[in-house]
């Protein structure tokens, strides 16, 4: 569902924003589900907060803490996800403790009667995660591979091998968190990937508006992730309207590029 | 099949437990890294370099000491392995050493650590000034208001001292902050973990820099006595002191016991789970989050446990009991009359062991591995023993 879904937009031209949103950091948070898939999502990447998010910059790290404080857990999640239908494909991340304590049988079942087509798991590596990936495939949960800006090419061979959904091309080298200026490894990245797969090939970690999305567009990426950038407006306490000229802004710029 | 106490296979698990659950972004940095140990580990150049700086620097080798009159109280045979008179005051020392000589061999010109109660951050922030390096130590928050003597003992080795304001700003916090600044800094940057966790080659590695302990035991053991101890004893935080004794041992009849404390028992208490880059046992709640944990050393704070560790004991090759934060304060005051040696808090652990199971050890030939010195814990104590007597009194 989620890669066929991508790709059907990949081949129609158009480019793919997958914002991040923090399940729980806030009551509302199924409102701001609502919002940036009305404000032009094509996907939409929802974190379950973890205790030791070893991958996430401060506002992710400050979203899933405030998160944890209201007593949200994995299962009250996935819970809430099954009250509600998306029109656009759920992609859930989280770190791998949390699936492998639920036990990844009863995980991917839980996911997918959740309505979760595909999940991120940074610290589930390829050489780790063969088990997950089985288990996953099996009952229709894709799971999305990252490749970073130092992985060798023979790696991202090895890794593209058994992508699915799409490929997280890590833009920077560094956890999760907004960026002034786009680095040079976002476009960077994006041009050494695309020759080697034709899954959608999507840009995250750092891309923060909709200049630096409509740059790793045009240096060959199908689209780009957005989280902290959003987040950080959402802790603010920016209005929905605010909100939704972001999100809005970065889609008219893919859509421009 | 590898030995135990051998090297792990190539995924750099010890049985299930182990592995490398690291972020792509840090993949090629552990993988690296795993090879230029394997090379540097048996270059003789190496070698003799790590032990000529042991020796030479931080006064390796280390005394076994019969401890005559504990012996009497408990009426055992009580052999201390001294790393308390190791430089910096803790067997730390050792695995920096290694660390940072392998650093500089990849071409590495500053260091990054995490650090709890300071031991391993000043252990750090001292091979680094002893090579040239640079050094960044990552600390908790609320360590750093604990252990503000370490902190200032760092900064006048010329390091750097972050303090660490996420999660529970704590060991784990610190760790955590530490992995997140190597993604950004691989190119000149070695993270120097302080125990024997984190992704492979993390846990082998650091037992390897650590054998030393275990090593020079065996042989003063054997020197002394002709013969090979009953017991081997140690304190288990992330397990390093621990796993470099055992590793001296193992391939003897010893009985081999690792202390952890009540309030941070990974191995007794924690469940398995995958976090810092190791599949191993952590203390979590019912949902899989890692639960903080809370003893009276700072050294044996930390909710997980190294996975050799895990390892040793599901295969029953090593015992893992708990001590309390009391019979912690019993032993130090008790190892300081009997012995004129006031250690850790981490090393009381193992002797208070000692004093619990006093009837099973009667007459039996104990090592114990005194991992390092009191100094740092004298205002805890005191703090603790006049709250003690204060509570007494009321
Ligand atoms: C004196 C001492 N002993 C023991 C430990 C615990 O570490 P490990 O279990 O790795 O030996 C520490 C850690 O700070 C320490 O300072």
């Amino acid at each position: 569902m989620l890669e066929k879904s991508l790709q059907q937009l990949r081949k129609s031209g158009r480019r793919i924003l997958v914002p991040y949103v923090m399940a729980g950091s806030d009551p509302d948070w199924l409102s701001l589900v609502d919002l940036v898939i009305e404000s032009g999502a094509d996907a939409v990447e929802i974190g379950i907060p973890f205790s030791d998010p070893s991958m996430d910059g401060p506002v992710i790290q400050r979203a899933g803490e405030l998160a944890l404080a209201r007593g949200v857990t994995p299962f009250s999640v996935l819970s809430e996800l099954r009250t509600r239908s998306f029109s656009v494909p759920i992609v859930v991340m989280t770190y791998y403790n949390l699936f492998h304590h639920m036990g990844i049988e009863r995980a991917v079942t839980e996911l997918r009667q959740a309505g979760v087509d595909g999940v991120i798991i940074p610290d589930l590596p390829l050489e780790e995660g063969a088990n997950w990936r089985a288990m996953a495939k099996s009952q229709g949960l894709e799971t999305v591979q990252l490749v970073s800006p130092v992985t060798s090419l023979e790696r991202v061979d090895e890794i593209l091998a058994v992508a699915e959904g799409f490929v997280y091309g890590v833009g920077s080298m560094s956890v999760t968190g907004e960026r002034a200026e786009l680095a040079e490894t976002a476009t960077a990245i994006a041009t050494r990937i695309r020759p080697r797969t034709t899954l959608p090939l999507l840009i995250g970690i750092g891309i923060s508006n909709g200049d630096q999305a409509a740059a790793v567009v045009e240096a060959g990426a199908d689209g780009v992730v957005v989280g902290s950038a959003l987040l950080r407006r959402v802790l603010e306490g920016q209005t929905p309207s605010e909100l939704s000229y972001f999100v809005s802004e970065i889609r008219a710029a893919l859509d421009e590029a | 099949m590898t030995s135990v106490m051998g090297n792990p296979d190539a995924t750099g698990r010890f049985g299930e437990f182990g592995g490398r659950f690291v972020p792509e972004s840090l993949m090629p940095a552990v993988i690296e890294l795993d090879s230029a140990f394997r090379e540097a580990w048996s270059d003789p150049l190496f070698r003799a370099e790590y032990t000529a700086t042991l020796e030479n620097y931080a006064g390796r080798p280390t005394r076994l000491y019969l401890a005559e009159r504990l012996s009497e109280y408990l009426g055992a045979e009580i052999w201390l392995k001294r790393e308390d008179l190791a430089h910096t005051g803790s067997h730390k020392i050792n695995n920096v050493i290694g660390q940072a000589l392998l650093a500089r061999r990849m071409g590495k010109s500053r260091l990054i650590a995490e650090t709890g109660a300071g031991q391993h951050g000043v252990a750090t922030a001292t091979a680094a000034a002893l090579f040239g390096l640079e050094a960044k130590v990552y600390m908790g928050e609320v360590d750093v208001a604990r252990q503000s003597l370490n902190v200032f003992r760092m900064r006048l080795l010329g390091a750097e001292v972050e303090a660490v304001t996420s999660g529970s700003r704590t060991l784990k916090d610190a760790v955590n902050e530490a992995m997140r600044s190597w993604v950004a800094a691989l190119g000149d940057t070695h993270y120097c973990i302080g125990s024997v966790m984190g992704p492979h080659p993390y846990p082998w590695m650091v037992r390897e820099f650590q054998r030393v302990i275990g090593d020079e035991a065996r042989s003063q053991y054997e020197a002394a006595t002709g013969s090979t101890p009953d017991w081997v004893v140690a304190c288990v935080g992330g397990g390093s002191n621990a796993a470099g004794t055992f590793a001296g041992f193992v391939d003897t009849p010893a009985r081999l016991v690792g202390v952890e404390p009540a309030g941070g028992a990974a191995v007794g208490h924690g469940i398995g789970g995958i976090v810092h880059g190791m599949q191993s046992f952590f203390l979590q709640d019912e949902f899989g989050q890692i639960n903080e944990a809370a003893s009276i050393s700072a050294g044996l704070d930390y909710p997980g446990v190294g996975p050799e560790h895990a390892h040793l004991h599901a295969i029953g090759r090593a015992r893992y009991d708990q001590v309390n934060d009391d019979q912690v304060l019993e032993a130090v005051q008790l190892l300081a009359r009997t012995e004129g040696i006031v250690c850790a808090l981490e090393s009381a652990h193992a002797i208070a062991w000692l004093v619990e199971h006093k009837q099973e050890l009667l007459s039996s030939s104990i090592v114990v591995t005194l991992s390092g010195r009191g100094d740092k814990d004298v205002e805890t104590i005191a703090q603790r023993l006049g709250f003690l007597e204060g509570e007494e009194h009321a």
